[in-house]
């Protein structure tokens, strides 16, 4: 990402170029044609993305439910966040989930690139099955594992029962049905991480584990000291989009828990969801939405600024 | 004679893994074709005692699976087509053409990349609701295939084409469009590719807009259908996971199909990341 700004800056002109000084009449005809290319997507992206952007700062300021004229509201919607209970679970509960699937999925994409990284000859195979889960719809999955999850004797507690242990009711469990999601999503989405993972280890020079094999290093050691520090870009990249990502979370929760039992699962964006198309609040579901973006933001602001000590970047 | 063994051992553990990460998929598949009785039971089975082929057919008259299916593939594909065109288009100027403004454009298109949808959910209800575009193709397709991640990626990988190419091809006297279309653009084939894709699968996907956009058959899509299968039938676990199983095999076979690009997009993004 640093690189954009550099490249925004006019490019650096070839000696094709100036070879061929283009005189002033043209100059203005490359803007027109400029414009030309870049208009279809401008419109689309001015109404329904740009605009929409500036609009939800609008829509937090007002009250309106769409059926009868907005009033002015001001920051109202906003001082209404704090008394509000079920926004602070649901950040609770948004928070639960990101700290516990975010290490955890990493962990898993992590261990399974190193092992589809150690010698293996069919890699190939191996990663397209691993990789499927996250090819999946996650409605239709999601069914599967409320299925998976049937108290008593579904799959997942009668594996547990193999073990001597007698499982949770999983989905309407207070306490379990939280780990339950988060078991569900780490399945969902760890073949991103780890197909990010396994091309950052196939990158990384042969030359340095010889060096080290020379020394007699350990493979702990030279997994702490050599394959960590060269793939910590690409574990600082997978850190912060599933960051981002498991902040959003809505289908599985919406699916397997519809945000129970009580508000146990319900997600900031489930909240904005029933707020906005289930209570018709517009105004307090946009206000709702910039307090996650403005978490998102902050978030990742954080983990840019932590990156510097712990990222080895070798460019 | 070590080295072998720890061999085997990776591939053991492998096999493993991978077992164990299908067995959602696996079970989906198998409950598929349960028996009415057998997949209601209170003591769920796994492995089918008797094939029920028929419940396809009775989980297409229950709801129109094919009709939810075609409106997925509208809905992804009218999006990713529009998208990666108006896309390829806008990221070819910003890549090659100079011209006043284009920097700060730029800068509000990369701007809005880390909004979440969620900000702009309610204000393009809005629009989409006044513009009567409630369960309408335009308002599905639309309001979706105009983000900035299109266009960034896309100038990324023109930019890493030689200028030499298309300056060949204009002193050759092509045109700007000419150059674009018989120069870039096949050029760019893979990363066009990679980003049609990835969209493609995510639209699939998406089940937060067409729930609020699409209240009939006319547009509803297969995540928002399969929902709906479950409000109107109950859990009924064989049929429902017949509906599941259909409407994620296609996605399947396109991501085996897709495979190479789907791959590289992944990795393209991460190691772009830097």
């Amino acid at each position: 990402m640093s690189t954009v700004a550099i490249e925004t800056a006019p490019a650096i002109t070839t000696p094709a170029q100036t070879r061929q000084a283009p005189p002033p009449r043209w100059r203005s005809r490359e803007a027109l044609t400029a414009w030309l290319f870049i208009l279809p997507s401008l419109i689309g992206f001015l109404i329904f993305t740009a605009g929409p952007v500036l609009a939800a700062g609008v829509i937090s300021l007002l009250n309106w439910n769409l059926f009868s004229a907005p009033t002015w509201a001001g920051v109202h919607n906003f001082a209404r966040l704090g008394p509000d209970p079920t926004f602070w679970s649901a950040l609770g509960s948004t928070a639960y989930f990101t700290l516990v699937s975010v290490p955890l999925t990493i962990l898993v994409s992590l261990l399974l690139a190193l092992l589809l990284n150690s010698g293996l000859r069919r890699i190939a195979v191996f990663r397209s099955l691993l990789l499927l889960p996250y090819a999946t719809i996650t409605v239709a999955v999601a069914f599967v594992w409320i299925w998976l999850y049937i108290p008593h004797d579904g799959l997942v507690n009668a594996v547990l029962g193999r073990f001597g242990i007698t499982g949770p009711a999983w989905l309407i469990s207070d306490t379990w049905a939280m780990p339950a999601l988060i078991l569900m999503s780490v399945w969902k989405s760890f073949g991103f991480g780890m197909v990010v993972f396994l091309a950052g280890l196939q990158a990384i020079p042969q030359q340095l584990y010889e060096a080290g094999r020379v020394d007699g290093t350990s493979p702990w050691k030279s997994l702490r000291h050599i394959t960590l520090p060269m793939l910590s870009p690409a574990l600082f990249f997978v850190i912060v989009t599933s960051v981002i990502g498991s902040f959003q979370v809505f289908d599985q929760a919406l699916i397997m828990t519809n945000g129970g039992p009580g508000t146990r699962t319900t997600t900031l964006v489930m909240y904005i969801y029933r707020t906005g198309f289930e209570n018709y609040d517009q105004g307090y579901a946009a206000a709702q939405s910039l307090v996650l973006f403005a978490f998102i933001v902050i978030i990742t602001a954080g983990q840019f600024l932590f990156q510097r000590k712990l990222v080895h970047y070798d460019n | 004679m070590t080295t072998e063994i720890r061999r085997k051992l990776i591939v053991f553990t492998c096999f493993l893994v991978t077992a164990i990460t299908l067995v959602p998929v696996v079970m989906m598949v198998l409950v598929a074709f349960q028996s009415d009785g057998e997949s209601m039971a209170a003591k769920p089975s796994f492995w089918p005692s008797s094939w029920h082929p028929e419940n396809l057919t009775r989980a297409f008259e229950l709801v129109p699976l094919g009709k939810y299916l075609l409106n997925t593939i509208y809905f992804a594909a009218g999006t990713t087509l529009l998208e990666t065109v108006t896309a390829a288009l806008a990221a070819y100027a910003f890549a090659r053409l100079s011209f006043p403004g284009r920097s700060w454009l730029f800068g509000i298109y990369l701007a809005t990349l880390m909004i979440p949808s969620q900000v702009t959910l309610i204000p393009q209800f809005v629009l989409v609701a006044k513009l009567h575009g409630i369960d309408t193709w335009p308002g599905m397709i639309l309001p979706h295939a105009f983000t900035a991640i299109g266009v960034f990626l896309l100038r990324q990988f023109f930019l890493g084409i030689p200028r030499d190419y298309e300056e060949a091809a204009r002193l050759d006297g092509a045109n700007r469009w000419q150059a674009f279309v018989r120069v870039i653009v096949p050029l760019a084939v893979p990363a066009i590719a990679t980003l049609a894709v990835f969209k493609f699968i995510g639209q699939w996907n998406n089940l937060l807009w067409p729930l609020v956009i699409s209240n009939s058959d006319a547009t509803r899509t297969a995540s928002v259908g399969l929902q709906v299968f479950q409000d109107t039938n109950g859990t009924q676990w064989n049929l429902l996971l017949m509906a599941a199983t259909v409407t994620t095999v296609p996605l399947i076979i396109l991501f085996f199909l897709t495979q190479r690009w789907f791959v590289r997009g992944i990795t393209m993004s991460g190691l772009g990341g830097r």
